[in-house]
């Protein structure tokens, strides 16, 4: 029986090895996935265009000009003349910002002790919109603060201190959405269109006829899948270590046994699928459309999910993702134990149970 | 001629008789468009604060007041404790930990200087940077109040004080939305045009028709041809059901030339396709080009600027997006429909956008053999 067991094993192996385009995509995508989110993706907004509209072209506004310029935040790109053209510079798509001085900057700043600078921001994008006005805003405001050196009475001085991620780094926040991602995506996909082509294709009916008994058959087909995503949590695990710089603050066991427990969960998601179709392609685009997309939005890692409407809310809660990118937030980087996630762990195990037995009830021995 | 005709003919029938497929095509976008844009918002609102209180002074009471009536802050603990404000903090059940040191009021009125504490889940870099900003800049201005009151200061400034006006063009309301809906639909247009093309044309390898059209004197053009212009039609269909969708649902009117939004669109889906063309005669089974589309379909969305600015990504990574035709199109709609951009505006993208569609239909037309 194990021998037989292992023989449908093997089998599997060598069909997945085989292909060795597909085997390329499937470990190659966590990597370009991995180094993608560490180090392309940021929401920090960087080196923003800024129009000037500076009909003072005195000292203050120079230096502001030059703060601004010199920031990291910034680029100014070009200086207008007319505030005609500050319109035409936001429709060329290179201006994020425009800051319009006064005719008299520094005299009304030194005489009457009171300027106005006008900042326009391309709200297009309303969050790069809200981040520059701010960043800008505390340029300015230093600026301002060099301008009196007095010392004001009663200061409050508040310091700011970074939990879990001093720099923070875009990476933190994704690396564990990703782990769900690219779990999910082998173990479902790969599992539910292993099984239906070997119905496309008439091959299913040979393993059927063979003495394991059918469960075993399925289970056969799955536990390769399980072994390549270990592969695949090594390879997430590595990278963010000792590429990303990002340490695993908990226990390594305990996040090992959860990727475990929700590779699983992928699995008997990968098998009902399989059962309720019989063409790879809607396989295909059910794992992709009815998983992947409702992963990547509902699971809280690409988008915050206090902000969405609450019958999405609602929603996300079913969604494996969302508790397994929990679990790895809590362990991988906040350094909790499983007393902390020991609910997350336990909504992961129900949902396996749940998903295996309609699978296993809705597998037919027999077909068509 | 003819022969194209023909081959038109049976493409078109055998999409029209796949009703999935059809199904995908039409009803998919115009789901995705109404749910993802629900989802997509990045703004940071309500940030969950705790306060841990050693100073229990009048002052210290004000300035929680002054936070929690702000609307940006909501209050989940007021503790003298520190674990149980950091448990807070574990939990997900706080984002900003407001330490009050003991004698704060005191120190204030004798040193003329005190501290706060702020410490800030930083787990997600961007919402912690601005829900630290809001609190400081609120902190600040409960600051210049109470001196206003101690030292009973003059309503005109003695110090010189910039003030700053702010305007916000093209999406007053700051409406996430208004930016999301055009970016989602070029990605719907996008995977009409590659994925569906590749999958097209490897089912007739996969199921062995293509061996079949490969024996017939069908020219390799014309069965090229015959393939493309389908989807491109398609695609065209997309892009105005999502247009439509946004206009009922979003409410959201180009507020530039349509015209110029559809001239993009057809040389952008000429590159498209060409790209799924070129997936199609590099992959051999179905679930192949199922993964190189997805593969090359992640990266072009994550690096064309739907969800993270461009120029926040690192220099090679911004090199990248330069070979990204999907970005081109995600810039050229937000352009023509928030901003209203006119065709000199956005005639580079187009000329890019050519070249592209020449070098991969190139491509993949040298790459396709007449055998299988």
């Amino acid at each position: 029986m194990l021998q037989q067991f292992l023989a449908f094993v093997k089998k599997e192996m060598l069909h997945i090895l085989r292909d060795t385009r597909t085997l390329f995509i499937l470990f190659g995508m966590p990597i370009a996935q991995i180094t993608l989110f560490g180090f392309a993706l940021s929401n920090e907004v960087k080196n923003s265009g800024v129009a000037i509209l500076d009909p003072a072209r005195d000292d203050d506004s120079r230096a502001l000009i030059d703060r601004i310029d010199a920031s990291k935040y910034f680029d100014v790109v070009s200086y207008l003349h007319t505030p005609q053209e500050i319109d035409r510079a936001f429709k060329s798509g290179k201006v994020k910002m425009a800051l319009i001085f006064p005719q008299r900057f520094s005299n009304d700043l030194h005489h009457t002790n009171k300027a106005t600078v006008q900042m326009i921001a391309d709200a297009s994008d309303p969050n790069v919109a809200t981040t520059i006005t701010q960043y800008a805003s505390v340029i300015i405001n230093d600026y301002q603060k060099e301008l009196s050196p007095a010392q004001i009475p009663y200061r409050i001085k508040s310091e700011v201190r970074m939990l879990y991620n001093p720099q923070l780094k875009s990476a933190f926040n994704f690396v564990p959405g990703v782990m769900a991602m690219v779990l999910l995506l082998v173990c479902t996909m790969m599992t539910s269109i292993s099984i239906v082509r070997e119905k496309e294709n008439g091959t299913m009916e040979v393993l059927l006829a063979s003495p394991l008994p059918p469960i075993l058959v399925i289970i056969a087909k799955a536990v390769p899948y399980l072994l390549l995503s270990m592969v695949n949590v090594a390879t997430i695990l590595l990278l963010s270590v000792y590429v990303l710089e990002l340490p695993i603050a908990g226990s390594l066991a305990l996040l090992v046994g959860e990727s475990i427990l929700f590779t699983i969960t992928a699995l008997s998601l990968g098998l009902l699928i399989s059962t309720i179709t019989n063409s790879q392609q809607i396989a295909m685009m059910i794992s992709l459309v009815g998983m992947f997309l409702p992963t990547l939005m509902l699971s809280g890692f690409m988008f915050p999910i206090e902000n969405m409407p609450i019958p999405l809310q609602v929603m996300s809660n079913i969604v494996p993702a969302k508790w397994f990118y929990l679990i790895v937030k809590d362990v991988m980087i906040k350094g909790l134990g499983i007393s902390a996630i020991w609910k997350e762990t336990l909504i992961l195990v129900g949902m396996t149970l749940f998903l295996l037995t309609i699978a296993l009830k809705k597998f037919k021995i027999r077909l068509s | 001629m003819r022969v194209l005709r023909f081959l038109l003919e049976k493409e078109f029938r055998q999409i029209f008789r796949d009703p999935a497929i059809l199904r995908l095509m039409l009803i998919m976008p115009v789901i995705q468009l109404i749910l993802l844009p629900l989802a997509a918002n990045y703004e940071v609102k309500d940030v969950l604060i705790a306060v841990i209180d050693h100073d229990h002074s009048t002052l210290s009471r004000r300035m929680v007041e002054k936070i929690t009536s702000s609307g940006y802050f909501t209050l989940t603990g007021y503790t003298s404790r520190n674990e149980e404000a950091l448990n807070l903090v574990e939990k997900d059940k706080a984002d900003i930990i407001l330490e009050i040191p003991a004698h704060f009021e005191a120190t204030l009125l004798r040193e003329e200087e005190a501290p706060l504490m702020l410490s800030v889940n930083a787990v997600n870099g961007t919402r912690a940077n601005l829900g630290a900003g809001y609190l400081t800049s609120i902190l600040q201005s409960f600051n210049q109040q109470i001196r206003q009151q101690w030292l009973r200061l003059p309503r005109m400034p003695d110090q010189p004080q910039i003030e700053v006006t702010y305007t916000n063009w093209f999406n007053p309301l700051m409406n996430y939305r208004q930016f999301m809906v055009p970016g989602i639909i070029v990605i719907l247009v996008t995977m009409v045009g590659s994925f569906l093309t590749a999958l097209n044309i490897v089912k007739e390898k996969e199921v062995g028709t293509m061996e079949q059209i490969n024996v017939t004197p069908v020219k390799k053009q014309y069965f090229i041809l015959g393939k493309l212009i389908p989807f491109w039609v398609m695609g065209q269909i997309v892009l105005t059901i999502g247009l439509v969708v946004a206009r009922i649902v979003y409410g959201i009117i180009p507020v530039g030339n349509i015209g110029l939004l559809y001239l993009f669109s057809s040389v952008f889906l000429l590159a498209i396709l060409g790209l799924g063309l070129l997936i199609s005669t590099y992959a051999q089974t179905q679930q192949q080009a199922m993964l190189i589309a997805f593969f090359l379909m992640m990266i072009f969305i994550l690096l064309g600027g739907l969800y993270t600015p461009v120029e926040s990504m690192p220099p090679w990574a911004q090199t990248i997006t330069r070979f990204n035709p999907v970005s081109y199109f995600i810039e050229v709609v937000r352009m023509v429909v928030m901003k209203g951009s006119g065709f000199s505006d956005i005639s580079r993208q187009l000329g890019i956008m050519g070249v592209f569609a020449v070098v991969l239909n190139v491509w993949a037309i040298l790459n396709y053999h007449k055998r299988a």
